[in-house]
């Protein structure tokens, strides 16, 4: 069996591709990072000093920051592929497209994740919360919601990267795609942080996993098609 | 000629249709008059699933055979999509003012069916901002397949959201059973939604078959 192989094999030169372009140009991590510390102070600022007021809203918060940062980081790996025109050499590249595709979703999931870790620290100091016995349920549902965004976002950005005014519409064609992962993922989050225990929001699961199931696998079959567009 | 067939009969039927909501149906029990309007509501929120699943289907046959054809049923059914979509939410909106006394709330069925509104509205918008055509219609193809993929899970998620996060407010007013007289009215006009559909969305593809042509005479 060859092809399983090599199908993992150019997922993984992909990812490894864009994590060293990412170690190399570090502008792209940290302005990432940057931007969602700087998104905790807005929050703060916006919301008040009230303990209790950001802590009853911090799951939406966490998951709009998310999603926010993670729009521009989509963007921003589009516009490096299409810059350097790089797209063309995938589209050169030998065999099934679906393994650059994976690639491509697991380089933006590390970096969101990244991201999301720095994130929830900041979070944590900043605001004065106890949120370290949440944290690895946390990551848990961090990875489960970026793999649905990135999952969608890496087709469209695809997409979005060869028109004009693509910072807008990549926002506008994503945001209302992955509400489902919006919905699941803020309300699990509220669970973790509120210490439930697992079995009420087991549905919540099932939708954020059969979200991230249904588009990677979708994205996998489509992406040939929209880099060979 | 079959299409002359099919709008006639859509215009008599949706004549029909009219006439039995108006004059056949009784008024509801609760709601009196208003309730009327179910008979346009109805039958435009399944007409739009229908087009989704005539989206659907177009943007798989396109990708499939690369043919324009399938690209145009696409578009034609896309655009009809976010027309029936709108004439639901309007009609809903028309409806909750006098029952719940709002023009708007977020009752799962209003959020999910907005979305949906939003999602083929920016299917829309991408077949606009591209130029190539081939690219567009690819794009559009996968679009088209991604949306209808996301409906359902957009549909249970906002379900789960109204029940599990706070319990709906105002829940729909619904009769344990349906008078036989106005299940009749429905289907007339169900049927007439589907008939205006089909006529519209051929006459669209036809238009879209023209412009095709007349594109490729000016470029010659």
């Amino acid at each position: 069996m060859a092809a399983p192989a090599a199908f993992a094999r150019r997922a993984w030169a992909v990812l490894w591709k864009d994590l060293v372009v990412e170690r190399r140009a570090k502008e792209g991590a940290n302005a990432l990072a940057f931007f969602a510390v700087l998104l905790l102070f807005l929050f703060y600022l916006a919301l008040g000093p009230d303990r209790e007021r950001i802590r009853s809203a911090l799951a939406g918060l966490f998951w709009l920051a998310f999603l926010l940062a993670g729009v521009l980081g989509l963007g921003r790996a589009s516009a490096l592929e299409r810059e350097n025109d790089c797209l063309d050499a995938l589209v050169l590249a030998p065999g099934d497209k679906g393994g650059i595709y994976l690639g491509k979703v697991a380089g933006t999931t590390v970096l969101m994740l990244a991201m999301e870790v720095v994130f929830i620290v900041a979070t944590g100091l900043l605001y004065n919360l106890d949120l370290w016995p949440a944290v690895p349920r946390l990551l848990l549902i961090a990875v489960c919601g970026t793999v649905g965004f990135t999952a969608v976002g890496t087709l469209f950005a695809t997409m979005t990267a060869q028109l004009r005014a693509r910072e807008v519409l990549l926002p506008v064609f994503l945001l209302p795609f992955v509400v489902p992962v919006l919905l699941a993922a803020v309300r699990l989050t509220e669970a973790a942080l509120a210490g439930e225990g697992w079995g009420p929001s087991a549905a919540w699961w099932q939708l954020l996993l059969g979200f991230d199931v249904v588009f990677v696998v979708a994205g996998m079959l489509t992406f040939e098609f929209v880099l060979e567009a | 000629m079959g299409t002359r067939v099919l709008g006639g009969v859509s215009a008599l039927l949706l004549l029909v249709g009219l006439a039995a909501a108006f004059g056949y149906a009784p008024p509801d029990a609760v709601q009196g008059n208003v309730q009327r309007i179910m008979y346009i509501h109805v039958p435009s929120i399944l007409t739009a699933y229908v087009a989704i699943g005539v989206v659907l289907v177009g943007s798989i046959g396109y990708l499939w055979t690369r043919r324009p054809a399938w690209d145009r049923a696409a578009a034609a059914a896309g655009e009809l999509t976010v027309c029936f979509t709108a004439i639901t939410l309007v009609t809903g909106s028309i409806w909750g003012k006098p029952t719940w006394g709002t023009w708007w709330t977020w009752d799962a069925r209003l959020t999910s069916t907005a979305l949906l509104f939003v999602i083929y509205l920016a299917y829309l918008l991408l077949r606009s901002v591209v130029d190539d055509p081939e690219r567009a219609a690819t794009y559009a193809a996968v679009l088209g397949i991604f949306g209808a993929l996301d409906v359902p899970i957009i549909h249970f998620s906002v379900q789960w959201w109204r029940t599990l996060h706070q319990p709906a407010t105002v829940l729909r007013p619904q009769a344990p059973t349906m008078d036989p007289t106005m299940l009749l009215a429905l289907a007339v006009n169900v049927l007439a939604f589907v008939c205006t559909f089909a006529y519209l969305a051929t006459r669209r593809y036809r238009l879209l078959t023209l412009e095709a042509e007349a594109q490729s005479r000016a470029w010659r």
